[in-house]
């Protein structure tokens, strides 16, 4: 099985949902609306993506949205072992919530609260929804914001001492 | 014992003891021989910071083998004498640094290793992490990152040496005077978050 | 109120959380850590009934330091170094997918000599953290002996990477389009010495811990994870192969060598903390293999750059007169400010202790714009919630040894 009938498998699969397949390298990304990223997401495990590799989430602030993108891949199945596909969605800035996967792949749900105290986005219905990393404080200043800077010490050049 | 005059197969025991009670008491002084056996019974306590642990694992492994320095890892805080900071310390792990070090019986010492420790080393701009010497007052550091098992040791034996000289202990019981009050309290309660 | 009280003995210590709690009638509630034997640096809080723990809540970021954030502001190959800092002593296994996606951005492949070296030094530091797990195992579990073995033979590697590289644990190895050193000329030798070494030590391992019948009763039937559970929870490397699940990133996507050396994964059913000891002895004798076919590689073939053409055609005669007399990549001066056309990819590679992902974005600058990490004891960390619950207080040091779980590099 190579990319392209994996991409047409989830095509079928998903139906009418898929609203674009974005090709990285190592990676295929299927963007689904936000209201449909359940059903999608259990569409995809139905055809063998039992887990979730990484819970990756993108900060667009010029065009207010996330991108939130679950990377799956098979344990069970090793022809789709060899393939990591993302289900993802975007998730606008100003109104971060999305709902919870955690009743699709359980191993996510770290990730998301992982996500909720860097991003801000609240999953909603997400069984145990707190900061997992950080102290509470620094959580609500959600640091993986690009607006959240960290200082940078620049290198300074100083002219060595004549004389 | 008895006998013609206290003499025994090792000697005149009354002159030994005498002798021996000079030499401890008088010349020597009590108080040195309590910083001499201090220097010689550090006890690190088992709190892992970072990932400087995995050099401070192999410190004490047969290879490298600290315990011959009078140093042995030791569980509970309450056994022990001496921390080592390994490496970063989080904004979370600070509190349970200082909760670990406010258990620790006095006297007690202080050694932290790696970069990390000195001034934030390679995580310098991070926004989670706490400098040691914020929280506790710190006798010896190590650099590099991560440091050789052998620079560990050699920091064991710095704080020897620092204790006997600067008789840390014996000053401690005569003049109750302590290097850790010399350092000023953490400005910020490390527990803070805690707390709320 | 001041807590913090100088000079005096008596500390206010009460804190929240620093003693056992009584939650309703016959639970409480202890804390577990940090500061414990073995490597510590987590707190799980557990609820006990009795000594059955039925509730069990693991807090982590103790040792959380923001690498994701940091990276964002460093130059692409400054990052190396950073990421690292997760699992120092399985530093190239850690790093080598951070390099393998940059260079899927590049478009670029490392020359044969370079992906041979890189799987040789990867296959070195899994067993030396193989060899650590087991040590830590042995502080958990309270047998001494595990520890000072499997600590001082991990000394072995530990110099073998020490030679090949320069550094004991931290060693930035591969870079992208290549590897940093090439092979010194006494190391073939010492490898095979090394291995020989360890194929007769194994055996000793296998009676004094594995076959032990001490240890055995401490760990069968114990955090036994079901193959279907292990799917579910997406645990990954040793946990999940204990479960059966055969799932290897050295399989599932060959990177470096891995599609070229000859090497089995070893994968057990049981799914209890014995089995997970077994996964991890029977992989070292697997990378044991891998490193003799290595070092038979790189002795039969010319000795060469082991580095991208692209880039070592550009480099100065100087950088090319160092390698001739040491054997040393300087690192090249195009590197520092590196630019990567704008793209996205993934690599996943195999640590000692499973499957690490990167997800790495460029939008054309000489900095990322954004680096997510997965590492292996971030995904296997949620067992301590779902599989610690049902055993005794007495079980959570077998189940927390045998998941191998390395707190810096879950919390990043």
């Amino acid at each position: 099985m190579d990319v392209e009938e994996l991409k047409k498998r989830i095509e079928e699969a998903l139906g009418g949902l898929v609203k674009g397949i974005e090709e990285g390298k190592g990676f295929i990304d299927v963007i689904v609306d936000l209201d449909n990223i359940v059903e999608a997401a259990s569409r995809l495990k139905e055809l063998g993506f039992d887990h979730v590799k990484s819970l990756t989430v993108i900060d667009y602030p010029k065009e207010n949205r996330f991108r939130v993108i679950y990377h799956a891949s098979s344990y069970l199945d090793e022809e789709l072992a060899k393939y990591i596909v993302g289900i993802g969605a975007d998730v606008p800035r100003d109104n971060p919530r999305m709902p919870t996967l955690v009743y699709v792949w359980r191993g996510v749900e770290f990730q998301e609260r992982e996500v909720y105290e860097f991003f801000g986005i609240e999953f909603t219905g997400h069984p145990d929804m707190r900061p997992l990393l950080l102290v509470p404080q620094l959580a609500e200043a959600k640091p993986l914001r690009k607006e959240f800077i960290v200082k940078e010490e620049p290198i300074i050049r100083v002219k060595p001492p004549t004389g | 014992m008895s006998g013609d005059g206290g003499r025994v197969y090792v000697g005149n025991l009354d002159r030994s003891a005498k002798r021996a009670k000079d030499l401890v008491m008088g010349k020597l002084r009590m108080g040195r021989a309590v910083d001499w056996a201090t220097a010689f019974s550090l006890w690190p306590v088992h709190l892992t910071t970072s990932c400087c642990g995995c050099e401070f694992a192999a410190t004490w492994s047969p290879r490298f083998d600290a315990e011959q320095h009078g140093a042995l890892p030791w569980v509970g805080a309450r056994q022990t004498n001496m921390i080592l900071i390994e490496g970063t310390v989080s904004k979370k792990m600070a509190c349970a640094v200082r909760v670990t070090w406010e258990q620790m019986p006095s006297p007690k010492f202080a050694i932290a290793m790696g970069a990390c420790a000195i001034d934030g080393g390679i995580f310098y701009n991070s926004y989670n992490i706490v400098r040691p010497w914020e929280i506790i007052p710190v006798d010896v550091y190590i650099p590099g990152c991560p440091p050789r098992p052998e620079a560990v040791a050699r920091a064991i034996i710095e704080l020897q040496r620092k204790i006997r000289q600067k008789r840390v202990v014996s000053k401690w019981i005569e003049e109750g005077w302590r290097p850790d009050k010399e350092y000023v309290a953490p400005k910020e309660d490390p527990c803070s978050w805690w707390r709320g | 109120m001041s807590v913090w009280v100088y000079g005096e003995q008596k500390s206010d210590l009460k804190i929240e959380g620093a003693i056992a709690r009584r939650i309703a009638e016959d639970l409480y509630e202890v804390f577990i850590g940090p500061q414990h034997p073995g490597s510590g640096h987590m707190r799980i809080i557990i609820r006990v009934d009795g000594d059955i723990i039925v509730d069990a809540d693991p807090d982590m970021g103790y040792v959380h330091r923001t690498m994701e954030k940091l990276s964002e502001g460093r130059e692409w190959i400054k990052n190396i170094p950073l990421f690292e800092r997760m699992a120092i002593h399985d530093a190239c296994n850690v790093t080598v997918s951070y390099v393998i996606a940059l260079e899927r951005i590049l478009g670029i492949e490392p020359p044969p000599r370079a992906r041979y070296l890189r799987t040789l030094l990867c296959e070195i530091n899994r067993i030396a953290a193989h060899l650590y797990g087991f040590g830590i195992f042995g502080v958990f579990m309270g047998h001494s002996t595990m520890y000072m073995w499997s600590f001082a033979d991990r000394e072995v590697m530990v110099e073998l990477a020490e030679k090949l590289t320069g550094a004991r644990l931290t060693h930035s190895y591969p870079i992208p389009g290549g590897a940093r050193r090439d092979l010194p000329q006494d190391f073939p030798d010492q490898a095979r010495k090394a291995v020989r070494y360890f194929r007769r030590r194994l055996e000793e391992y296998r009676k004094i811990f594995l076959d032990n019948p001490v240890m055995r009763s401490r760990m069968e039937g114990v955090g036994v994870i079901p193959k279907k559970v292990a799917a579910e929870l997406g645990v990954v490397g040793p946990v999940a192969r204990a479960s059966g699940i055969k799932y290897d990133a050295r399989l599932a996507e060959p990177y470096d060598a891995y599609d070229e050396v000859e090497f089995e994964v070893p994968v057990f059913e049981e799914g209890d903390a014995l089995a997970r000891a077994w996964v991890k002895f029977e992989e070292i004798k697997q990378s044991l293999r891998i490193i003799e076919q290595a070092v038979d590689w790189l002795e039969k073939h010319q000795r060469e750059a082991p580095m991208h053409p692209k880039f070592w055609e550009r480099s100065p005669p100087l950088w090319k007169k160092v390698f001739e007399a040491e054997g040393r990549v300087k690192l090249l001066p195009l590197m520092a400010n590196l630019k990567l056309p704008p793209g996205k990819a993934m690599a996943r590679s195999e640590t000692a202790r499973g499957e690490i992902v990167y997800y790495v974005e460029s939008d054309g600058k000489t900095t990322p714009y954004r680096v997510r990490i997965v590492s292996p004891s971030a995904r296997n960390a949620i067992v301590f919630k779902y599989i610690v619950p049902g055993y005794r207080v007495m079980d959570l040091p077998t189940i927390y040894g045998s998941i191998d779980y390395f707190p810096p590099e879950a919390d990043r």
